[in-house]
């Protein structure tokens, strides 16, 4: 059994586990946004991001966590100022890219990130993979994939037409950490407020904003909470209409 | 052709070779590298091949395309031998006088020389050339001496010396002690001890996998274009040695699909060593296997990281995996593998033949051996420079590269590729190996040299790179992705005379992210250009943000052109070429721009003969 040491104690934990489970596992909380216990680790929010130095290596380095292996010596650190300062420009980044998603804004309320330096970009998609990864090896349809490079990366069905492997199951929607309805809570002049409506995932396909890869259903047609002409009601009282866009 | 059955069979093939030649028999060899082919070097061949045939020469004088020969700049380039006479430009219509001159007793020609710009004297010999003189070419040296496309060359120079010699007198172990006692480090960028990466991946169980990674991304990088098409063997060689030291029966050189020469001729060279029994399921009689296959790369930079590279070999997305584990541990197939830049497996022939004690001897005290740069940019004697580490930049751009066009002052030197960093020209004496470029703030690269001279706004050349990187992320790690994406957006703010000093700040907090964040070097670096032209050019930035200045006038929006009403005759030329119709004032008359139209394109400067035209910045630029 590999022996490591996390902030300064030292554990033993099964081989194959990775730091991200062995800190979990003894209550050290590491964020993130990509990860999810059933499927493989994808590295791509690097929220995770821990100080980490294996055995004779002079430097440490920020490696992801969820796809750390635990090996003997290992010497990691899930808290450090280093760690913090990533974690806290990265939130700042994901704050500006997806300012409306609950999770996000949970983020940066819990790492102290109070003013976000870019122009909000209202993306409705930071590429977590989760969804994709949900499809493949969970429902084991593969019916969602990314397609384009760079800044066209994107999610994406087969030809832009719904699969035949696709069964309408709705995973990728609950996974998703940010398409969830644009928080128009109770100060408008922030988006960090916190203040958010926690609204269960819906469906968005026919409104285009937000990714959703199944075919309009029932409840939304008749409630979607995006369509314009239904009123809805935050939690603050505060009437607004869904269609709206910050 | 048999194939060569032993070690010894080889020696003596190889001493047929050579007593069949004659050593005085006259040959003309012309670089049919890219750069040579681009400036015409067929047109020469043919020319000369119907100049031999014509006076009925053929028989007598052999004609040659050799690989590059790395002076670029005065392409197409052709020597003479036995004597070693070194043309440069030379073009079809000299081909008379130059078999002229090789069948009256060389006589060399005069006006084919090249001349020393400091002197004014003609040269003979290449190694005269000042561009040669401080040169070590170790990988590069049989380049101009052999057909890429024929064995029995690159036999004639000494190959497969190397591999006879590991073949009959030594073990794998010794192999990679030898490779790890030369201190040879990977020429791909990162310089990672290779003996340690061997021996890692040796550790681990077979089957292994070889990989010649020969995806070469940069923007004006050759070196890999013009090794794996002047030398092909050379490479090759390196990985038969590479195969037998880790016991790898299968290996593949990943190419990119733009060098379709260097595809050509390394296919050639596996087939010709096939034939000789060098490949292939018996090599040499000695019962080593190895099969090398050539993949052609689709065309994406970060495919030139190497777990993005075994991705694309498997058929996958070309997307960089995070590591541990690394590819010697867990490669290709999910087996131990060895990636190393063709430089890097071209190196391993020299180190065996010439001992890895001699290798070892040449650099400085952790960047051993000699490191090849393409050196491009505002330099005079543009080309492929192999130098021996810890040779400085001033050597490297002055004595090598002949200096600065036009009489124009050095500004900075961009090494390692596009993420590599801006080095002032104030730090013109730094030596150049590993470690000394990174505390510099950049990096050794694969070895792309771009040379800025005044005229170059280091806020635009930011803004450039960081253009095609945000275009060359894979996008999988978010702040890789959005990194490139943000940083451009700031900076194009700032060349556009809209940023705030509080974008600084932004900038190396973003920067800083990207380095300690990113799951893979591209990402990892992909802020150099950025962090480097902050630290050493922070007052272009705020001349930039402050004045809306740009002090090497690039930045159209913050430029302004106007006549100069002492110098201007009145030509109309520029009222002609100007699109916008933005220059006013009758022929013979004094004319004006009316900077309300003037779109800053340039043409009107290219055109004034008096030289009117004047570029401005800094004033109140009015806006359009």
């Amino acid at each position: 059994m590999p022996k490591l040491t996390i902030n300064g104690i030292e554990v033993l934990v099964e081989k194959g586990t990775t730091v991200l489970e062995a800190a979990r596992f003894f209550g050290i909380p590491i964020p993130t946004l990509c990860h999810d216990d059933g499927l493989a680790p994808a590295s791509a929010c690097r929220l995770c991001v821990v100080e980490a130095r294996r055995g004779l290596e002079a430097k440490s380095k920020l490696l992801a966590a969820c796809s750390l292996p635990a090996e003997d010596g290992l010497v990691v650190h899930t808290n450090s100022a280093r760690v913090q300062r990533a974690r806290q420009l990265l939130i700042e980044l994901y704050v500006a890219t997806c300012p409306s998603s609950k999770r996000i804004q949970d983020l940066a309320s819990a790492y102290g990130v109070h003013e976000c330096r870019y122009e909000a970009e209202h993306e409705t998609c930071i590429q977590c993979g989760l969804c994709v990864r949900m499809c493949e090896q969970q429902m084991m349809a593969g019916a969602i994939g990314f397609a384009g490079r760079g800044a066209d990366r994107h999610v994406s069905r087969p030809f832009d037409k719904t699969s035949e492997r696709c069964r309408q199951c709705g995973a990728c929607l609950y996974v998703c950490p940010v398409c969830e309805l644009r928080c128009a809570g109770p100060a408008a002049e922030s988006t960090l407020c916190n203040g958010c409506l926690n609204f269960a995932p819906v469906c968005f396909q026919s409104y285009n904003d937000a990714m959703c890869f199944l075919d309009p259903c029932h409840a939304c047609e008749l409630a979607g909470p995006l369509r314009p002409d239904v009123k809805i009601k935050t939690r603050a009282n505060a009437t607004v209409l869904s269609g709206e866009k910050q | 052709m048999p194939r060569l059955m032993s070690v010894e069979e080889l020696e003596s093939f190889r001493a047929e070779l050579r007593a069949a030649r004659d050593p005085k028999r006259p040959c003309l060899t012309v670089c049919a590298g890219s750069g040579c082919t681009a400036a015409g070097a067929h047109d020469v061949l043919a020319g000369l091949r119907k100049m031999l045939e014509k006076h009925g020469l053929q028989d007598a004088i052999d004609l040659k395309s050799t690989g590059c020969h790395g002076f670029c700049e005065r392409g197409p380039l052709m020597i003479v031998w036995p004597e070693g006479t070194f043309y440069n430009q030379v073009v079809a219509s000299d081909a008379s006088a130059i078999v002229a001159s090789v069948s009256n007793g060389h006589v060399p020609v005069e006006k084919l020389l090249y001349r020393d710009p400091v002197s004014g004297k003609r040269v003979i010999h290449e190694e005269e050339v000042p561009f040669y003189a401080r040169q070590q070419r170790v990988l590069f040296g049989n380049n101009g001496k052999i057909d890429p496309k024929d064995i029995k060359d690159y036999l004639h120079v000494g190959g497969y010396a190397a591999l006879a010699r590991v073949l009959s007198s030594m073990s794998p172990e010794q192999i990679v002690d030898a490779v790890t006692r030369s201190g040879l480090r990977g020429r791909g960028g990162a310089g990672f001890p290779t003996g340690v990466k061997w021996k890692v991946c040796r550790e681990n169980p077979a089957p292994r996998y070889l990989i010649c990674n020969g995806d070469e991304g940069d923007p004006g990088a050759f070196m890999d274009r013009s090794l794996l098409e002047g030398n092909p063997h050379s490479v090759v060689e390196g990985m038969i040695i590479g195969a037998f030291a880790l016991g790898a029966q299968e290996a593949y050189v990943y190419v990119r699909a733009e060098y379709p020469l260097a595809c050509e001729h390394v296919r050639a060279a596996i087939d010709q060593a096939e034939e000789y029994g060098l490949l292939g399921d018996d090599i040499l009689g000695t019962g080593l296997k190895l099969r090398i296959h050539v993949v052609k790369g689709a065309g994406a930079f970060v495919c030139g990281e190497e777990t993005a590279l075994i991705a694309s070999l498997e058929g996958r997305v070309g997307e960089p995996h995070p590591r541990p584990p690394y590819p010697a541990q867990k490669g290709l197939w999910g087996r131990p593998t060895v990636i190393n830049n063709v430089k890097t497996w071209a190196s391993v022939p020299v180190i065996i033949n010439r001992g890895p004690e001699w290798y070892a001897g040449i650099g400085t005290e952790k960047s051993k051996g000699t490191m090849v740069f393409s050196l491009v940019g505002k330099i005079n004697n543009t080309g492929l420079v192999e130098v021996p580490m810890g040779i400085t930049l001033r050597e490297m751009i002055y004595d090598i590269g002949g200096g600065i066009p036009g009489g124009k002052a050095l500004k900075a030197i961009q090494i390692g590729g596009p993420s590599g960093g801006c080095i002032p020209a104030k730090l013109i004496d730094l030596p150049i190996d590993y470690e000394r470029l990174t505390e510099a703030g950049s990096m050794m690269g694969s070895g792309g040299m771009v040379v800025m001279d005044e005229t170059t706004c280091m806020v635009d050349i930011a803004r450039y790179f960081m253009e095609f990187l945000e275009d060359e992320s894979c996008g999988q790690c978010f702040p890789c992705r959005k990194g490139t994406q943000r940083m451009r957006q700031i900076l194009a703010r700032i060349c556009a005379g809209n940023g705030t000093e509080d974008d600084l700040p932004l900038l190396e907090d973003l920067g800083w992210l990207m380095k300690q964040a990113s799951l893979c070097a591209l990402g990892q670096t992909a802020a150099n250009p950025v962090l480097t032209t902050l630290r050493y050019f922070r007052d272009e930035y705020l001349a930039h943000i402050r004045e809306r200045r740009c002090p090497a006038k690039v930045c159209r929006e913050l430029i302004f052109y106007e006549i100069e009403p002492t110098l201007c005759d009145g030509c109309h030329a520029c009222v002609h070429v100007c699109a916008g119709q933005g220059i006013l004032g009758e022929k013979g008359q004094v004319h004006t721009i009316d900077r309300a139209k003037c779109t800053r394109c340039g043409a009107c400067l290219e055109v004034c003969q008096p030289k009117a035209v004047r570029v401005g910045t800094g004033e109140l630029v009015c806006q359009n």
